[in-house]
């Protein structure tokens, strides 16, 4: 083991400097945040950071302003708004497993005319400006019915988690070595068979990183319920902007109601940190 | 036997085809309203006058959204927004991953808390943002002068708010760059990298002959995420200002927002997000034939 120099030492040290004070600016807003909370009502505009900490905004979030003070602004249903943000993550993820593993599969196993077309169609639902299928929809929705509805959302989600599915599971598939497949064709398996009882335990680990980190999308969403949703399905991001935008700002209220809206998200990111890059890059870098 | 007879059945080549058909379906059910909202930009649509939907008139709104007064003031904000962005977030990004691969405890118990900011939704990690920059509940400007330097209006003043808002699209995925390019960094054979080291190469001759060719393929992922997204961004500018101060920040999605939802003038907005379309899909293609390129040259191809 070579010995430092004083140079390698000071660079060390430097570096490790610059590594903290980037950490600080990127989670001094989210440690902020949940200080925010915690601090009640009168203490909110005094900046000081040694305060009483209290529940009390979290209490009125969630079962919506049994302990709050007299005066104060009823809470909107955020317990609602959370639900909605669930049900519809989970759904569109579900439809877009059902739709986009046998798309990934096929793209990954097959060769055919017009193959790299449609793989590259659906890569451009990911850079496209949502606005332009949005736009059409709002009217189309409206006559069809499915204007601020689960299965409307749903659909519509479908542009943010399938394209993701889809290309990062046709990239696990691809590591996946057709030997195995033959083999056990070999050895009399059914289609079938070979894909549930081989190649999907296979992939299982990726693919549920996938579908988790499509959730997050789905979740983390804003224009589709801002355009296409309104009261029934409105989800806690739209809610979220709405805490500001009442005659009274109760930023301590907004401050729970984010937190508790990014706690799912921090859990699930950490959970699936391994085959974050590849998700994220679409299956470009394997990480 | 021709060629002909040595292809495989039908049912075989139609095999894939039927296994992706629910995605072909839900591909269709995708493109049938991105074909009406190019049908509609050719249109007078208004929401407020019936049966303006069926009135033809060819080019006249993209012909208005050119000649329009603010579509150069548009187009640069549109542009300002995603360059600035972009190129800030692949700098320290690299700085940052460059950081991260060395040996060291800091590094290591730092990395897993690096992903925080992407993850939260945008509009809530605007409205985080938002508040900090508030006169009056906000931390921001009272951690300035306290400091010594003077307090600032971020969004509601025009010359400070295309900073605000880049200043967060900066906190939210500047992770991203890092990520993907500590990912590339640590793909990196380490045979190149001794030989250069023993032969007594300095930092900046390993940095710009070895690393940043090998990194290629990684910082053009980077940019073709980020490019394309802050150039269609708008969670961001939406929540801090929908669009404002006035017309500060008005970029071509903004517009297009506020054209066909707000003013309910559907075919004016659609021409917007349609030019934002094409320029993304050119410049994409682009950058994914440079990404392949690229990919070959590290390879050393």
């Amino acid at each position: 083991m070579q010995k430092r120099t004083p140079t390698q030492i000071l660079a060390s040290i430097l570096s490790d400097g610059l590594l903290v004070i980037y950490f600080i600016f990127a989670l001094f807003p989210l440690v902020w945040l949940v200080l925010i909370s915690l601090k009640s009502t009168d203490q909110l505009f005094s900046t000081q950071f040694l305060f009483k900490p209290t529940l009390d905004n979290y209490y009125a979030i969630i079962f919506g302003d049994s302990r709050a003070a007299a005066g104060v602004v009823a809470s909107q249903d955020f317990p609602r708004y959370f639900m909605n943000s669930l049900i519809l993550s989970t759904g569109s993820v579900i439809i877009s497993l059902l739709v986009g593993v046998p798309a990934a599969y096929a793209l990954a196993r097959y060769n055919f005319k017009g193959k790299e077309d449609l793989a590259f169609t659906f890569l451009s639902f990911r850079f496209a400006p949502e606005l332009v299928v949005i736009i059409p929809l709002s009217v189309l929705y409206r006559q069809l019915g499915l204007y601020d509805t689960y299965y409307g959302m749903i659909w519509v989600l479908q542009l943010v988690t399938l394209p993701l599915l889809i290309w990062v599971l046709r990239s696990y598939f691809e590591d996946i070595s057709p030997d195995i497949e033959q083999a056990a064709m070999i050895d009399g398996y059914s289609w079938w068979r070979i894909f549930f009882d081989i190649l999907l335990p296979l992939v299982r680990p990726g693919l549920a990183a996938a579908a988790l980190l499509a959730f997050i999308f789905a979740w983390n969403n804003f224009i589709f319920p801002l355009v296409l949703g309104a009261g029934h399905t409105q989800t806690v991001t739209v809610a979220a902007l709405g805490y500001l935008s009442s005659a009274q700002s109760f930023f301590n209220r907004m401050a729970a109601a984010s937190v508790i809206s990014s706690i799912p998200q921090i859990v699930l990111a950490l959970s699936i940190q391994r085959y974050l890059i590849r998700g994220l890059s679409f299956g470009a870098v394997k990480g | 036997m021709t060629e002909e007879d040595l292809r495989p059945p039908l049912a075989v080549r139609i095999r894939p085809w039927l296994i992706a058909l629910p995605a072909l379906l839900v591909l269709i059910g995708i493109l049938y309203p991105f074909l009406t909202a190019i049908y509609y930009s050719f249109t007078a649509y208004q929401l407020n006058r019936p049966g303006s939907m069926d009135q033809f008139v060819g080019l006249r709104n993209y012909w208005r959204m050119i000649t329009d007064d603010d579509f150069l003031y548009s187009t640069y904000i549109t542009l300002a927004y995603a360059l600035l962005a972009t190129g800030i977030e692949l700098v320290i990004g690299l700085v940052i991953a460059l950081l991260l691969n060395r040996e060291s405890r800091v590094a290591k118990i730092l990395t897993p808390m690096l992903i925080f900011p992407m993850m939260i939704a945008p509009v809530i990690g605007t409205l985080i943002w938002k508040v900090m920059m508030q006169p009056s509940v906000g931390i921001l400007n009272p951690m300035f002068t306290a400091i010594g330097l003077p307090s600032l209006q971020w969004a509601a003043a025009p010359e400070t708010a295309l900073m605000s808002v880049v200043l967060v699209d900066f906190w939210m995925f500047t992770p991203f760059a890092a990520l993907i390019l500590t990912a590339g960094l640590r793909s990196f054979p380490n045979a190149p990298f001794e030989a250069a080291r023993v032969d007594g190469a300095s930092f900046w001759f390993t940095f710009r002959n070895l690393t940043l060719p090998m990194l290629m393929p990684f910082l053009t992922i980077v940019v073709v995420f980020r490019l394309m997204d802050s150039l269609k961004m708008f969670d961001i500018i939406f929540a801090m200002t929908e669009g404002g101060p006035g017309n500060t920040l008005m970029t071509y999605e903004l517009t297009a927002y506020r054209t066909s939802i707000q003013f309910q003038k559907l075919a004016q907005g659609l021409t917007y997000a349609i030019l934002l379309y094409i320029i993304i899909y050119i410049s994409s293609q682009y950058l994914i034939k440079f990404w392949g390129r690229a990919q070959r040259r590290a390879a050393g191809f």
